[in-house]
């Protein structure tokens, strides 16, 4: 049994503005960004809900990429842009409140940007 | 033009029992601006993902908080099942259920007290975790655990409750709605509370929806959302109604967590009597391989734990996003335009685990 609705739509790091405007526009709130190391590249996971409905919208993008803040759009989004920067080290551009990487503090400069994994089959 | 000065609040404050700092922009009395920062204790728990094992893992997500932790280890476990398209057995649905309400129960007892010491009612604190040890012996009593209770596993629940054991809980409810009423009676219409709380720390509702609000906070705005309705657990077989308050003030805030004890109460009683014999839980072979946004209604609001396995016995990410964290934005909004003497009431008005933030 699948609990509630949800899809990924994979977009270009260029359309995730206007992508979060449409849906900003539509009446969906910001449930959560959610960082995932793939490899070498990074996964941005931008999760929509309306009506419980969740709608993904997943940019990848190399470590040296610069994403664009919604906070333009979703003001209380800085929570989840510093914490990606803070623990991934992805740098965000233009967010409305910038800590620049003391809003979590850690012993380990970006300690979520390596993965360890042992990948070992059960 | 009025000076502005910056005063810290945090992150070491009587009414805050973990740490959070907010930095105070005020205009003599006034708070214009707020800049909150958090990060003090941050554990980690997340990356623990690339070193324990995905059946592990139940325990360490239910050790990101110490409130709640039955619900986080459930979500967690909802994910993989999802993953892996696991049946769980409709008994140990029925449970994870009954234990959930309990869990908000404790939650929302533990957090009327804080408030009420918060704005100076001690006896009143100290009244609210009275009845909440009724709630923590029937976790000790059913898991052996009063903060954390290790029952959940992927593919069921670990523990059964017996019928006689679940019919005595039914009896042990009415006890607990007696004392609740005379609880809230005193948070909901004593006209001292009720002043303190009026009018004090509002957000609008659409202010509430889209700074990403949730739970009680976003309910006591009339923002109606509640994950319980996704229908997982023993959810869509039970009723109850959402408790949502149009207000948006801290006495919203107090009476939507106030009534949302006798709809625990209620769905525990409906899921005792619905309850159907059976196994608790099936066997798990394999590995996750795939993703999952498993999202659930903790008592702070609604909860999103995301998983991704490739097939081996370490997962890829599990990323917890805990209702505090979103809550933080609409916090900023609550202080913006308020007296400085009332910052601890709002701040405590969200319910905040900053022990769930920084896991």
């Amino acid at each position: 049994m699948t609990i509630g609705l949800q899809t990924i739509k994979p977009i270009e790091v260029s359309r995730l503005i206007g992508e979060v405007e449409t849906l900003k526009n539509a009446g969906y709130r910001l449930a959560a960004i959610s960082c995932v190391k793939v490899g070498e590249v990074f996964e941005i996971n931008y999760s929509f809900d309306k009506e419980y409905e969740l709608e993904n919208l997943r940019i990848t993008v190399t470590g040296d990429t610069e994403v664009p803040s919604i906070t333009g759009m979703y003001w209380g989004a800085f929570v989840y842009e510093n914490e990606m920067h803070d623990l991934f080290g992805i740098q965000v551009r233009g967010m409305n409140i910038d800590f620049k990487g003391t809003f979590i503090r850690t012993a380990i400069k970006y300690p979520f940007s390596v993965t360890t994994a042992k990948g070992e089959k059960p | 033009m009025t000076k502005q000065i910056v005063v810290p609040f945090g992150p070491q404050h009587p009414v805050l029992p973990e740490p959070i700092h907010l930095d105070l922009v005020l205009e003599d009395e006034r708070v214009v601006d707020v800049i909150p920062s958090i990060g003090y204790i941050h554990r980690g728990f997340e990356k623990l993902v690339e070193k324990r094992e995905f059946t592990e893992y139940t325990y360490v997500a239910e050790r990101t908080c110490g409130i709640c932790s039955f619900i986080h280890g459930m979500t967690y476990c909802v994910g993989i099942e999802q993953i892996m398209k696991i049946d769980v057995p409709e008994r140990a649905q029925y449970l994870r259920t009954i234990w959930s309400e309990y869990s908000r129960l404790h939650s929302h007892l533990l957090w009327l007290g804080l408030f009420a010491d918060s704005f100076g009612f001690e006896n009143l604190f100290m009244n609210a975790w009275r009845i909440r040890e009724r709630v923590l012996d029937v976790f000790e009593q059913t898991t052996g655990g009063r903060v954390i209770q290790g029952s959940c596993k992927i593919g069921g629940v670990r523990r059964d409750i017996t019928n006689e054991k679940l019919d005595e809980m039914a009896k042990g409810l009415d006890v607990l709605d007696r004392e609740m009423q005379e609880l809230t009676n005193v948070f909901l219409h004593d006209a001292t509370v009720k002043h303190r709380l009026r009018n004090v720390g509002i957000i609008s509702r659409n202010d509430a929806y889209m700074t990403g609000a949730v739970g009680p906070t976003a309910r006591g705005s009339g923002v109606a959302i509640d994950m319980r309705k996704l229908g997982y657990g023993a959810y869509g077989k039970l009723n109850f109604q959402m408790v949502t308050d149009s207000c948006g003030d801290c006495y919203s805030r107090c009476l939507v967590r106030s009534k949302e004890l006798f709809a625990s109460t209620d769905l525990i009683r409906q899921a005792i009597k619905k309850i159907p014999d059976g196994p608790v839980d099936v066997k798990v072979t394999g590995a996750p391989d795939g993703e999952y946004f498993t999202r659930a209604e903790q008592p702070r609001g609604e909860l999103v734990h995301y998983i991704k396995g490739n097939g081996t016995k370490f997962l890829v990410r599990s990323r917890i996003r805990t209702p505090t964290l979103t809550n933080i934005p609409p916090l900023i909004k609550m202080l913006q335009g308020c007296e400085l003497a009332d910052v601890p009431v709002i701040v405590l008005s969200i319910d905040p685990c900053i022990s769930c933030t920084e896991r």
